[in-house]
């Protein structure tokens, strides 16, 4: 299974080309929803809004270097271990689900575009990443949405309710899992189940894609803008209000140590 | 005064929810994210602004009588045990306060009043409360101020 390229079976009875479209396609209804998202709910006035703020109330005028400095900080840390989640089981299912997130997809633009053709053999190394993002978002998604969503584990409520905010967590994990499913049984030889896997990685693809302006799937772009403008107004002393760090010495430390939001 | 939610700071960990007293602090059913679903019920006793991890949380003043501009805002270091407050007045004024945490973890200190001796007729008489004044680490007598030098009327 690890060593099926689904893609390169599927362009016996779909043309690469046709693939390919479907792919930017997907790309397409990103921006589009992205843009309506940002339209609606006016978010990047709101983030200009906040950085002029921010610059009034500096303490300190930033060089272009300091600036770099912190936005590729952030990059390397905030955003890319996605730090603001804590120290905690949070962080670890995001970080699983983002980067098989992006490997699933990486992996799929390559295999569609590089090695759908006929006769085109493809590495295992390329279909092994497809398959191990697929596992990793499922891993990540699963455990986060039966043990650690906030619903679930703040509010107390059960986790088969389902309400707008799992649009998007929901559609990707069955994008992952149908395509597992399709590929598996594409090389189990289970004909009419590969059949019924590849519709639903359709739809679930569409619903993903196609459901942006509905979803959360506009976080991933917006977080990352966040925790920019955050780092920035640390450094220029503006900090959104907050006070500064405190100059102390450790020592009273974690005598009260933030406990897991489950006291209901 | 409410609380209200920067949304871009939120990621919806869940601490306000658990930590409201008035049970207020819920999270969004469409960007599951922190919400005051019923800010006329908020007593402004901050433990959520507090709580929350990414000071995502502030209060609002209500139009008619909060100076616009006005800013209260908290910095809660667990690592250090310390908390700072950075309060910022319409006229620019601005005073910095930092102080240790003095919340104690879940279900701990509680007196256990059953195991304690009764207090009796004169304890009960007295304007001290229980355990004062040793449980204020104060030696004697709780501090008093003379009468004779307050002044009459309302005074600021």
């Amino acid at each position: 299974m690890f060593n099926n390229n689904p893609f390169s079976n599927l362009a016996e009875i779909v043309s690469p080309l046709a693939m390919q479209g479907f792919l930017i396609a997907m790309v397409g209804l990103v921006i589009l929803g992205t843009l309506i998202d940002i339209l609606h709910k006016k978010n990047v006035k709101y983030f200009f809004d906040n950085a002029k703020k921010a610059k009034k109330n500096a303490e300190i005028e930033l060089s272009a270097t300091k600036r770099t400095s912190v936005i590729l900080k952030t990059v390397a840390h905030d955003i890319a271990t996605t730090a603001e989640l804590g120290r905690g089981k949070r962080r670890v299912a995001h970080v699983m689900g983002m980067y098989g997130t992006i490997i699933f997809w990486a992996c799929s633009a390559i295999l569609i575009f590089t090695y759908s053709k006929a006769g085109i053999e493809t590495p295992t190394s390329i279909t092994t990443l497809w398959h191990a993002g697929a596992i990793l978002t499922c891993l990540g998604g699963y455990w986060f949405w039966f043990f650690l969503r906030v619903d679930v584990l703040a509010e107390a409520h059960p986790w088969y309710r389902i309400i707008k905010a799992d649009l998007f967590v929901l559609a990707l994990l069955a994008c992952a899992t149908f395509g597992l499913a399709w590929s598996y049984t594409q090389s189990s030889g289970m004909i009419k189940l590969n059949y019924l896997f590849l519709v639903l990685f359709i739809v679930a693809n569409l619903v993903l894609f196609g459901g942006v302006y509905w979803s959360k799937f506009a976080h991933m772009f917006y977080k990352p803008g966040a925790a920019i403008q955050k780092n920035l107004a640390e450094a220029d002393g503006s900090r959104d209000n907050l006070p500064p760090p405190a100059e102390a010495k450790e020592q009273f430390g974690l005598g009260i140590k933030r406990e897991q939001p489950k006291h209901y | 005064m409410s609380t209200f939610v920067y949304m871009t700071r939120c990621d919806g960990c869940g601490h306000c929810v658990d930590i409201c007293p008035s049970d207020i602090m819920h999270i969004d059913e469409t960007i599951r994210r922190a919400k005051n679903i019923e800010p006329n019920f908020c007593w402004e006793c901050y433990s959520c602004v507090k709580a929350c991890p990414n000071h995502a949380i502030d209060v609002r003043g209500y139009a008619d009588f909060a100076p616009m501009g006005h800013s209260v805002r908290v910095r809660r270091e667990e690592e250090k045990g310390t908390i700072s407050w950075r309060i910022k007045f319409r006229n620019g004024t601005e005073k910095n306060f930092v102080s240790p945490i003095t919340t104690k973890p879940w279900g701990k200190f509680i007196p256990k009043l059953a195991d304690e001796d009764s207090p009796n007729q004169g304890e009960i008489n007295s304007q001290r409360l229980y355990t004062e004044p040793n449980g204020l680490n104060i030696d004697g007598d709780l501090p008093t101020i003379n009468k004779e030098t307050f002044k009459k009327g309302v005074y600021y």
